[in-house]
């Protein structure tokens, strides 16, 4: 057999919903009724896809069906999928804090989980008790801890308050102080969900080379599960999407990253149908979609990237003349956070007898970071408003990424809205 | 299933087990979280606090003085012929004791949801750690129960040890026991339907009650001795009569009657870790 370190065989898992009172006690007597008569779980073969969108016709869900993979050792792994796709309910089965409903996993080495940093910290002990018990909860043996003790107080940068309760830490050195413990474990096989959005910006940049340092060498198998596509990006080797409880995509990490931008694509508002809009109609527009620079329409895209919105137009008259297309970008709430129109860059445009016309505009190294731009657009011609769509064209979903094109993901800068770079120069003039 | 390549692995997750497992070797592998348990408990139970460790002696002090007063001088229960102070402070000791235990085990999965959600290790090293720390305290407390016995021994008290006080440790492992398997079978039943929860925390209450501990075995009347049975139906009774028996001499020691004791131990323990091994798999989605 090769060096596979994981084999995950059709696990599944059933969750029950809603509440646990008289109705649950029913369902328990009719399966324990079922079990005493030898016969299969009544309530197994019910239960419908994990789309929590949908309105569920059963008590009973799977959230994860059917799933097998195999990871091999010294593969790092990359977990995606959306909110509700299964993604923790999986990590939580191979932690073993909860069992799958069928199914197994089957795995070689000791397994180190971190769901969560500075599990089971006590705030009446001091950092180096709760170093110690922490370690211990994470299945460390004492004189593992023992030996790493400096290392990690080290790593942490808490020395100072190291023999103080841990309830008079400020929440980022508590938290520095589980990073630190979890990160200096040394399991075969470590299984790591979101815990790297941690701490200050000094730290966090510790926190991603030590994760890459585990990840990267010593040969260690990793499952990493994030919402953020530039550290999965440079963290891991290999993808696994997840999609409703079911594998979407297994395969290397940038196939598998670009296969989730791409699930992200929602069925675009038809542009031509918007009702409310202002106008004379001459021409307007039809229909409105972001390329990536590959030339791919796509929903979603990386902060830092090259884009192209790309607008159609159609035209209601012959021969238009000084067409000046505008658009804005608007955050979720609908404040504006940029516009652009072709005329402040000297360019208008015509049309002869053609119905339909594509406009393009490039924009290079995309600096917005917020979630959702809501476009809006508008056509006039020498003052004259054309087409003005009241609601908005379409949506961008920005996905964090390498904006200054070193390499990494900055993760400290989740609040800023927009971003820039610089070129950096110094002198010894005053 | 082919056996020989099962055997590759080191760990196999499946949906439920197949047979009866203890998992005690995992809990062994686990012993430093265990110790760290038990001196977390130490530590952190009385930080914060004037008087410290003195809280261990404080409390079966007045529980003492209280029952000496009630039971003792107002309602005038008998004692055996022993001064009332020992008498109570034996009794209050072992019940102490095991409610001690079965409070720390019966709270496991309730207590240490948060805990258990996030990362996995066997789950008995916590009401083991449990029973560990009230061990000890119990043995700090038996420090104060030696000083008031020496007491009394040289003012010239009818007191008298016997060679039955040979049976003490097997006693703290039947009262432990006891509390630690019916403790852990009531966290198990408990998290997915409460109820049981309200009527186990009143039935505890009443339970004292039908043990020796505010009154010997031989103090029941006469028109009350069909009741007896009752009593000695309880598990706990035997136990506390032998222990007052052995440190003090008087009593009843009954060897059916902590054979009886010594069988449910076993039975309790072991269906206990049963039934919490299978409650563990499954506690984080019904909690």
């Amino acid at each position: 057999m090769s060096n596979i370190a994981i084999e995950f065989e059709n696990i599944s898992k059933q969750y029950r919903l809603g509440t646990i009172g008289t109705g649950t006690l029913a369902h328990d007597l009719n399966r324990w009724w079922h079990q005493v008569r030898g016969k299969e779980d009544p309530y197994l073969q019910v239960g419908q896809v994990n789309d929590s969108s949908a309105k569920s016709t059963s008590d009973y869900v799977w959230a994860l069906k059917d799933i097998s993979f195999n990871v091999e050792q010294g593969e790092v792994l990359g977990i995606i999928g959306k909110n509700g796709a299964g993604k923790s309910t999986l990590l939580k089965i191979l932690s073993r804090v909860t069992s799958p409903t069928t199914g197994s996993i089957k795995a070689k080495g000791r397994i180190a989980s971190l769901l969560e940093v500075g599990t089971g910290f006590h705030g009446e002990l001091t950092g180096r008790e709760n170093i110690y018990m922490n370690g211990a909860i994470l299945g460390m043996t004492k004189r593992e801890i023992n030996r790493k003790f400096d290392e990690i107080v080290d790593f942490s940068g808490i020395e100072k308050y190291i023999d103080t309760p841990v309830k008079r830490y400020s929440s980022g050195m508590t938290v520095r102080l589980g990073f630190a413990i979890a990160a200096h474990l040394e399991p075969e096989i470590l299984v790591v969900d979101e815990v790297l959005a941690v701490g200050d910006a000094e730290f966090q940049k510790k926190a991603i080379g030590k994760m890459k340092d585990v990840a990267q060498g010593g040969g260690r198998t990793v499952l990493f599960v994030s919402h953020n596509m530039g550290s999965i990006k440079s963290l891991c080797t290999k993808g696994l999407l997840l999609k409703n409880g079911s594998i979407d995509c297994f395969d290397k990490i940038d196939k598998t990253v670009e296969r989730y931008m791409m699930l992200n694509t929602n069925t675009t508002t038809n542009v031509e149908l918007i009702k409310n809009r202002k106008g004379s109609g001459s021409i307007i527009f039809s229909d409105f979609y972001i390329e990536n620079s590959n030339g791919e329409r796509v929903d979603t895209i990386i902060t830092g990237e090259d884009i192209t919105f790309v607008f159609v137009l159609k035209a209601n008259q012959l021969n238009l003349r000084n067409i000046d297309l505008g658009f804005s970008l608007h955050d979720v709430y609908g404040d504006p956070i940029s516009n652009l129109y072709s005329s402040y860059q000297g360019q208008l445009f015509s049309t002869e007898d053609e119905k339909y016309i594509t406009v393009k505009c490039s924009v290079e190294d995309f600096p917005i970071s917020s979630n959702i731009v809501l476009v809006r657009g508008l056509l006039r011609s020498k003052g004259e408003i054309l087409d003005w769509p009241q609601d908005e064209i379409g949506q961008i979903q920005i996905e964090h990424g390498d904006f200054y094109r070193t390499g990494g993901v900055r993760t400290d800068q989740w609040n800023a809205k927009f971003l820039i770079k610089g070129i950096w120069d110094r002198s010894n003039k005053r | 299933m082919d056996i020989a390549r099962d055997d590759q692995w080191d760990i196999v997750i499946k949906p439920k087990e197949k047979g009866i497992h203890l998992h005690l070797k995992e809990v062994w592998r686990y012993k430093d979280l265990l110790y760290l348990y038990v001196k977390r408990d130490f530590i952190s139970a009385y930080k914060q606090t004037i008087l410290g460790p003195l809280w261990f002696f404080i409390q079966p002090i007045f529980s003492t003085l209280i029952y000496t007063l009630v039971f003792g001088g107002i309602a005038q229960i008998s004692t055996d012929g022993l001064p009332p102070m020992l008498f109570y402070m034996s009794g209050i000791l072992c019940w102490n004791f095991f409610s001690d235990c079965l409070g720390r085990s019966s709270g496991t999965f309730s207590g240490n949801a948060g805990v258990f959600s996030k990362v996995y290790f066997p789950r008995l090293v916590v009401p083991i750690a449990g029973l560990a720390s009230a061990v000890l305290k119990m043995f700090i407390q038996m420090l104060l129960f030696f000083s008031i016995y020496a007491y009394f021994l040289f003012t010239g008290s009818s007191i008298g040890v016997t060679v039955y006080i040979l049976l003490f440790p097997l006693l703290v492992i039947m009262l432990a026991g006891i509390a630690f398997g019916v403790g852990i079978l009531i966290s198990s039943v408990t998290i997915k339907y409460r109820d049981l929860n309200i009527l186990f925390s009143f039935a505890i209450g009443l339970i004292m009650y039908i043990t020796p501990i505010i009154y010997p075995l031989s103090a029941i009347p006469a028109k009350y001795s069909a009741f007896k049975w009752v009593i000695q139906l309880n598990p706990l009774s035997s136990v506390v009569e032998a222990f007052r028996f052995g440190m003090l001499g008087t009593g009843e020691l009954s060897w059916g009657g902590l054979l009886y004791s010594s069988i449910f131990t076993f039975i309790i323990v072991l269906l206990g870790i049963i039934v919490f091994n299978k409650v563990e798999r499954r506690f984080i989605d019904i909690v």
